[in-house]
C-alpha cells in the first residue's frame, strides 16, 4: 500500500514536470516570436536585447526562489528524486560551459580536424563516467566526493585531500564562467563589463543560494532548453538558407569539400602560404581537414584521454548523480546526459565549417574596399584584425594594409586574424538574420555560463560547508547552522570569483583547462580504486592522490612559468612543431634570456601553451603524467600496507549491488 | 561491461589513428571524408547509443542476479 502511494505521487510529480517544461518550452519560442515582430514594428536593438537577458533572468531567478529549501538533503542532492530524463538535461546544462557554448566551435574553425579531440574528449568521458564511476558513488550514498573518500579511506586526511583538489579545479573555472556572463552582457547590451559582472551575479545568487542543489536542477534544466534552442536556430536557417535543408549536421559535409576546393584556389593564387613539413610558421594555412597540423599525434590523443578522464573526476559533474532516486536512474541519467550534450557538441563543428566557408569566399581574396560591414563592429572590439590592426572600419582596414610593403590590395590568408569567441556570436549577422536572432544567441551563452557557474559554485560551497565545517570543525552544528553556513559560503566564494572575474585575469581564464588535468591526476585514482580494488589502503591513497596531483601542478607550473628552471634541473627540453618536427624554441636562447617568457608568442586558442616539456607534451596533458603515477603509487604502497579490515571490504561489495540502503545514511 | 570499455577505446581512439587513410574515403551524398566524420559525429553517435544499452544491459544483468532495487 505505502509502495503504491509513493509511486502515483512520484507519477503525479514526473508528469506535471512534463507539462511545467513543456509549458516553459512553448512560453520560450512564443517570446522570441513576439520579438521578432516588435522588431519588425521598429523596437530598438538595444531594447531587444534588455528583454531577452531580463526576461530569462528573471525566470531562472523565479524557479530558483520559488524552490529554496530549508531540508539539509534537499539542500545538497535535490532529496534524491529528480529523474534521470531531467537529471540529464540539468547535467547538459552544467556541464556546457561558455566556452562550450562560444568557444568550441570557434577553436574548431582554427584548428580544423584538430580541434575534434575536444569535441571526442568532452563526449567520450561519459562512458567512462557510467561504467566505472557514477552509479556507484550514488549507491554509496554520498553529498559530495570528498565524503565518499573519507568514508573509504577512513578520515578526514583523505577528505581534506579531497576538498583541496576539488577547489582548485572549480575555482578557475567558475571564475571563467562569472568572466563570460560579463562578457556576453557587456556585449550585447553595451554595459560597462564591471558592471554586467556584477549582474550575472546577482543572477547565480538568486538561482543558487537559497535553494541548493534543488533550486539549481530545476533552473539548470530551464537554462539548458534556452541554450540548446539559441545554439541550434541559427545553424539550422543557415543551412535552410544556403543548400535547402534544416539539417547543418548533414549539410557541411558540402561546405567541407566547397572548403578544401577555396583552400587551394587561395594557395594557387598566392593569397595563403601553405604549412608544410619544411617549414609551417604561424600564419600558414593548415587545410581544415587534414589532421595532426597543430597537434601531434601524442598530443591529439592525450587532450582526448585527458578531458574523457577529467569529465569522469571533476567534483560538479559527479555530484549531479547523487540526485537521482536510485542507482539504475543514475545510469540512464548519464546516457541521457550524454544525448542532451551530444546535440550541441554535434553540430559545433557545422558552426566551424559554415563560418570558414563564408570567410574563405566573401573576405579573404577580396579586394578590400569590398569588405562585408558584419566584420567591423568585432573589429571594434578587437576581436578581428585585419593587417595587423583592429578591423575598426574601412578606412582603418585600408590603412593598415597600404602600410604593409607589396600589398596587393586583396585580402590575404595571412593578414585576417579572427578570435575564436567571435564565430558563433557572429553566425547571425553572416547569415543575414534579423537581430532577434543575435540576442537569443545571448541568451543562450548567457544561460551556458550561469548554468555551469551555478554548479560549480555549489560544489565548491558545499564541500567547504559539508566537509570542512561540519564534518571536521563542527559534527553537532544543528542543521539552521549547517545551512546558513552553507549559504554564507557560497556567497563568499560568489563575490570573490566575481571579483577576480571583474579584474580579467587572461591567465586565469585559460587555465579552465588545466583544471581537467588536475581533477583526473587528483581524483580519478582513488575513486576508480576505492570502488574496483578492496585492497586499496588508506595510506596508499592518500599517497596517491598527493603524488598525482603533485606532478600534474608541478609540470603545469614549471613547464609554463620557470621554463628555465625547468630546462636547468629537470632536463625539460623544446616541443616540437607538429608538422615539420623541428624544435619550437632555441633552449640555449631560453637559458640565456632571462625576459623570455616576455616574448613567448601566445597561441590564439591556448594563451597558456608551453614551449618546453618533456616527452613533448603539451602542458594541457599532464594527467598522462599524473593519472599513472597516481594508480602506481595507491597500487604499491597499498600492497604493503595491512588489508582494509573486514567490514570496509564488505562495504565494498554492498556498494556493487544496487539493492538495499545507501551505506553513509545521512541525519538530517 | 569490457566489451563497452573496448568498444568505447575503438571509437575514441583506434579509429582515429586511421585517420588519413580514412579520409580518402568519402561518404556519399553527405559529401564527408569518412576520417573527419568519424571524429565530428560518428564516434559521438556511437557513445550516446552505447550508454543506453549499457544501462540496459547492466540493469538486467542486476535484475538476474537479483541486487536490483526494490521500486
Amino acid at each position: 500500500m505505502a509502495t503504491q502511494t509513493t509511486t502515483s505521487s512520484a507519477d503525479a510529480f514526473y508528469k506535471q514536470l512534463g507539462r511545467m517544461y513543456g509549458t516553459y518550452t512553448g512560453g520560450f519560442l512564443a517570446f522570441i516570436v513576439f520579438l521578432a515582430l516588435l522588431e519588425q514594428v521598429g523596437v530598438p536593438n538595444k531594447v531587444l536585447g534588455y528583454f531577452f537577458v531580463f526576461f530569462t533572468l528573471a525566470v531562472y531567478a523565479i524557479i530558483g526562489v520559488a524552490t529554496r529549501t530549508a531540508q539539509i538533503s534537499e539542500y545538497y542532492v535535490a532529496g534524491r528524486r529528480v529523474p534521470a530524463f531531467y537529471n540529464g538535461m540539468a547535467t547538459g546544462a552544467d556541464w556546457m560551459s561558455a566556452a562550450s557554448f562560444v568557444g568550441m566551435a570557434g577553436t574548431l574553425f582554427l584548428l580544423g580536424y584538430d580541434g575534434l579531440a575536444w569535441v571526442l574528449g568532452w563526449t567520450g568521458g561519459f562512458v567512462l563516467v557510467s561504467i566505472l564511476v557514477g552509479p556507484y558513488l550514488r549507491k554509496f550514498g554520498a553529498y559530495t566526493v570528498p565524503d565518499f573518500l573519507s568514508f573509504r579511506f577512513g578520515g578526514n586526511t583523505a577528505r581534506f585531500l579531497g576538498v583541496i583538489v576539488l577547489v582548485c579545479c572549480s575555482f578557475t573555472y567558475v571564475t571563467a564562467q562569472i568572466y563570460g556572463t560579463g562578457l556576453i552582457a557587456s556585449r550585447f547590451l553595451g554595459m560597462q563589463f564591471e558592471i554586467a559582472v556584477f549582474a550575472g551575479l546577482v543572477g547565480i545568487l538568486l538561482c543558487a543560494m537559497l535553494g541548493g542543489m534543488r533550486a539549481v536542477t530545476w533552473t539548470q534544466i530551464a537554462q539548458y532548453i534556452v541554450l540548446i534552442v539559441a545554439y541550434l536556430v541559427p545553424i539550422v536557417i543557415l543551412s535552410t538558407k544556403w543548400y535547402g535543408i534544416p539539417f547543418p549536421q548533414f549539410t557541411y559535409g558540402t561546405a567541407l569539400s566547397e572548403i578544401a576546393a577555396r583552400e587551394s584556389q587561395l594557395i594557387k593564387d598566392g593569397l595563403a602560404i601553405l604549412c608544410t613539413k619544411d617549414a609551417c610558421p604561424p600564419g600558414t594555412l593548415r587545410p581544415h581537414i587534414q589532421p595532426f597540423m597543430n597537434y601531434t599525434p601524442l598530443n591529439f590523443f592525450g587532450i582526448i584521454f585527458c578531458m574523457m578522464v577529467g569529465t569522469a573526476s571533476l567534483p560538479h559533474i559527479l555530484m549531479r548523480y547523487f540526485t537521482t532516486p536510485s542507482v539504475k536512474e543514475a545510469r540512464d541519467s548519464v546516457a541521457w546526459s550524454l544525448l542532451f550534450i551530444f546535440l550541441l557538441y554535434f553540430s559545433a563543428p557545422a558552426y566551424a565549417a559554415f563560418s570558414k566557408l563564408e570567410v574563405y569566399t566573401n573576405i579573404i581574396g577580396r579586394d578590400l574596399n569590398m569588405i562585408r560591414p558584419w566584420l567591423f563592429q568585432w573589429g571594434e572590439l578587437g576581436l578581428i584584425q585585419i593587417c595587423g590592426k583592429n578591423a575598426a572600419n574601412l578606412q582603418a582596414v585600408l590603412e593598415a594594409c597600404k602600410a604593409i610593403p607589396n600589398h596587393p590590395g586583396v585580402l590575404r590568408f595571412q593578414d585576417f586574424v579572427i578570435n575564436t569567441d567571435v564565430i558563433v556570436l557572429s553566425t547571425p549577422e553572416i547569415a543575414g538574420l534579423p537581430y532577434v536572432i543575435s540576442g537569443l544567441v545571448a541568451a543562450g551563452g548567457l544561460a551556458a555560463a550561469l548554468s555551469t557557474a551555478d554548479g560549480l559554485l555549489l560544489a565548491i560551497a558545499n564541500a567547504l560547508s559539508h566537509d570542512v565545517y561540519y564534518k571536521m570543525l563542527d559534527p553537532n552544528a544543528p542543521t539552521i547552522r549547517r545551512l546558513t553556513v552553507a549559504r554564507v559560503l557560497l556567497f563568499f566564494v560568489a563575490c570573490a570569483s566575481a571579483a577576480l572575474a571583474a579584474t580579467k585575469p587572461a591567465d586565469i581564464l585559460a587555465m579552465v583547462g588545466w583544471a581537467f588535468s588536475l581533477a583526473m591526476a587528483g581524483n580519478f585514482p582513488a575513486i576508480v580504486l576505492g570502488i574496483w580494488w578492496k585492497r586499496a589502503t588508506t595510506t596508499g591513497a592518500i599517497c596517491g592522490i598527493i603524488a598525482g596531483w603533485t606532478i600534474c601542478l608541478f609540470y603545469l607550473v614549471t613547464s609554463r612559468y620557470f621554463p628555465q628552471a625547468g630546462v636547468t634541473y629537470f632536463g625539460m627540453s623544446s616541443l616540437l612543431n607538429p608538422e615539420t618536427g623541428k624544435a619550437l624554441v632555441n633552449v640555449a636562447q631560453v637559458l640565456a634570456d632571462p625576459k623570455w617568457l616576455a616574448d613567448v608568442p601566445a597561441s590564439a586558442t591556448n594563451p597558456l601553451a608551453n614551449r618546453v616539456g618533456w616527452f613533448d607534451l603539451n602542458n594541457i596533458n599532464c594527467g598522462l603524467l599524473g593519472m599513472p603515477l597516481g594508480f602506481l603509487v595507491i597500487y604499491v604502497v597499498s600492497l604493503l600496507g595491512k588489508e582494509p579490515s573486514r567490514e570496509m571490504q564488505a562495504y565494498i561489495d554492498e556498494i556493487r549491488k544496487p539493492r538495499g540502503r545507501t551505506i553513509l545514511e545521512e541525519k538530517t | 561491461m569490457l566489451t563497452h570499455l573496448g568498444i568505447w577505446f575503438f571509437f575514441g581512439y583506434v579509429i582515429h589513428m586511421f585517420v588519413v587513410p580514412l579520409n580518402k574515403i568519402v561518404i556519399p551524398i553527405l559529401g564527408f571524408p569518412l576520417g573527419f566524420y568519424m571524429a565530428a559525429q560518428g564516434s559521438l553517435i556511437v557513445f550516446v547509443v552505447m550508454l543506453f544499452v549499457f544501462a540496459r544491459q547492466q540493469n538486467r544483468i542486476d535484475q538476474e542476479h537479483g541486487y536490483a532495487e526494490e521500486d
